[in-house]
């Protein structure tokens, strides 16, 4: 079943160190923090690279394709903007698999989603007086609809 | 070799549990202070002993009912006269306190030190159902704002990702996983403080609603009303009721960040390095270990401290559980002896704290393991936070 857009979501606050990681979108970027000391992305995004304590970091553009390292298939109706069955999944970049990314898997039927599987982004964008504009990275099944 | 971290000089001399339901409709002071009553008259004390307090999570978490009583709530109530106290979350999982008060008594900064935890998630909920604690309204509080966008609003979500991994790479059944649900059902059977004491069948557990896979109703537990408090005492006090138990050992390693999701190996989680630390501060072994009460709040739980803990070759949790015979009462590694918290309550570690004295001290009645076990290991927490703790009834 194609993806449609919830009505509401809980949105992420984009400030600081964060801000890269959910704006990205606007141009078409999962933008995720890398460190040109021992040039390896880190996630979340901070001021410091966790590995070698680099503070020459900056948030990067990548890919946005990856495998699926892990997923959940979501029956409880938390919200009721969010009604049930939807996959929670963590992707493993592309780029570097140890980077993982938490989201959504979309345009796929929960039941054919496996780990390994390979995955690419798209943005959501999302408007809200307090938090601004938000691009929420989602993912789908890469290569459109499995 | 000095005997453990605290070269023997920490034990515990008493328990105490409130009453525990469902909903009790009794708010989370009342609760604590029956449960410290308990735990202070059963190690023989009195309230003029007792010159420490220790609790987890301290004050500040918004949750409705998740902190039952903070310290200066219960300093104020009982007019303890403290030479030591704290109270945090910022420390290893619920049992953080415990290791506190046994460095503040090895230390000599306190003789008799009460520590609790206290929850009334059941009351405090009541009417919104869980999710009203999800979301306090404004700002997600930094745990979600990488998660909630995307709908993974639970534990149950965080979790799931874990957990299905882990059944990837190594194999674990679905009926294994709920082997450690149906073992606490049936342990609770024999716990007449147990809130779910029905028998439950491994058709029950498959059949039950999902919640977020692999996991259904029957692997997350449900929020409670109780308090638990326990007396650490300084080795060799006087006027004790029965001989206290020898903290041998505690984990309180972070090795890695502190995240649900980039660990270097996804199907783990902090446990790995709270046992690691554990393991690393004594001379015994895996191997001693008689009776093992690990965390449930989720099933999953449960299967990465029994791997944590080297309880089983690594990957291998799925053999254990297999069947549920080998973690019955009668069985090589009794589990979670009194419940759980899927059966017993979530009581938040200090349930599975308080059974692993019990049956050190041989007071398990009805649900006491078939043979008298020595040493029992209490792990406490999963995900980004965990700590865990060696306990004997050797002489100290
Ligand atoms: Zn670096």
């Amino acid at each position: 079943m194609p993806y449609t857009r919830p009505e509401f979501r809980l949105l992420p606050t984009a400030s600081g160190y964060t801000e890269a990681f959910w704006t990205g979108g606007r141009d078409g970027h999962l933008l995720v923090y890398r460190c040109e000391s021992c040039e390896q992305f880190f996630h979340p995004p901070g001021p410091i690279c966790w590995r070698c304590r680099s503070r020459d970091v900056a948030p990067a553009p990548v890919s946005g394709r990856g495998r699926v390292a892990t997923f959940t298939v979501n029956a409880q109706p938390w919200l009721p903007s969010l009604p049930p069955p939807y996959v929670v999944v963590l992707v493993e970049l592309e780029e570097q698999p140890d980077v993982r990314i938490m989201s959504q898997l979309v345009d796929i039927d929960p039941a054919e989603v496996a780990i390994g599987m390979e995955v690419e982004v798209f943005f959501e964008h999302w408007s809200d007086e307090q938090r601004g504009d938000i691009w929420l990275p989602l993912f789908r099944p890469a290569g459109g609809v499995a | 070799m000095s005997r453990g971290p605290f070269d023997g000089r920490a034990t515990i001399s008493g328990i105490g549990q409130s009453a525990v339901g469902r909903r009790l409709m009794r708010d989370g002071l009342d609760l604590t202070i029956e449960a410290i009553e308990r735990a202070v008259a059963d190690a023989g004390l009195s309230f003029d002993d007792i010159d420490g307090v220790a609790s987890y999570p301290g004050p500040g978490v918004p949750a409705p009912g998740f902190t039952g009583a903070d310290v200066s709530q219960v300093q104020t109530a009982l007019g303890i006269r403290s030479r030591w106290y704290m109270g945090s979350i910022e420390t290893a999982a619920q049992v953080g306190p415990v290791i506190e008060a046994c460095m503040a008594v090895a230390l000599g900064l306190a003789q008799h030190v009460v520590v609790f935890r206290s929850v009334w998630e059941g009351t405090a909920q009541a009417g919104g159902g869980r999710a009203s604690a999800l979301v306090p309204g404004g700002e997600l509080p930094p745990h979600l704002q990488y998660s909630a966008p995307f709908g993974a609003l639970s534990a149950a979500n965080w979790l799931g990702l874990p957990a299905t991994r882990y059944m990837h790479d190594h194999g674990l059944t679905k009926e294994q996983l709920g082997q450690v649900a149906l073992n606490g059902r049936r342990n609770a059977a024999l716990n007449p403080a147990a809130i779910y004491r029905d028998p439950m069948t491994m058709e029950d557990y498959l059949s039950a609603r999902v919640i977020s896979t692999p996991f259904g109703l029957y692997d997350c537990d449900v929020p409670c009303d109780g308090a638990t408090a326990i007396v650490v005492s300084r080795a060799g006090s006087a006027g004790l009721r029965r001989t206290p138990l020898v903290v041998e050992s505690v984990g309180t390693g972070m090795y890695e960040r502190p995240t649900w999701d980039q660990r270097a190996d996804v199907t783990s989680m902090a446990a790995y390095d709270a046992a690691a630390s554990m393991w690393e501060r004594t001379s015994l072994t895996a191997a001693d270990v008689d009776v093992a009460q690990l965390y449930d709040g989720f099933t999953f739980l449960t299967v990465s401290w029994l791997d944590a803990l080297g309880l089983v070759e690594h990957g291998r949790a799925g053999d254990l559980l297999d069947g549920g015979d080998r973690i019955a009462r009668d069985g090589d590694l009794p589990l979670n002896t009194s419940g759980g918290q899927l059966s017993a309550g979530r009581l938040h570690g200090f349930g599975h704290l308080h059974e692993a004295c019990v049956q050190l001290w041989g007071e398990g009645g009805e649900r006491q393991v078939a043979r008298q076990p020595e040493i029992a290991v209490v792990g406490a927490g999963g995900g980004p936070v965990a700590g865990c703790l060696l306990l004997s009834n050797r002489e100290a």
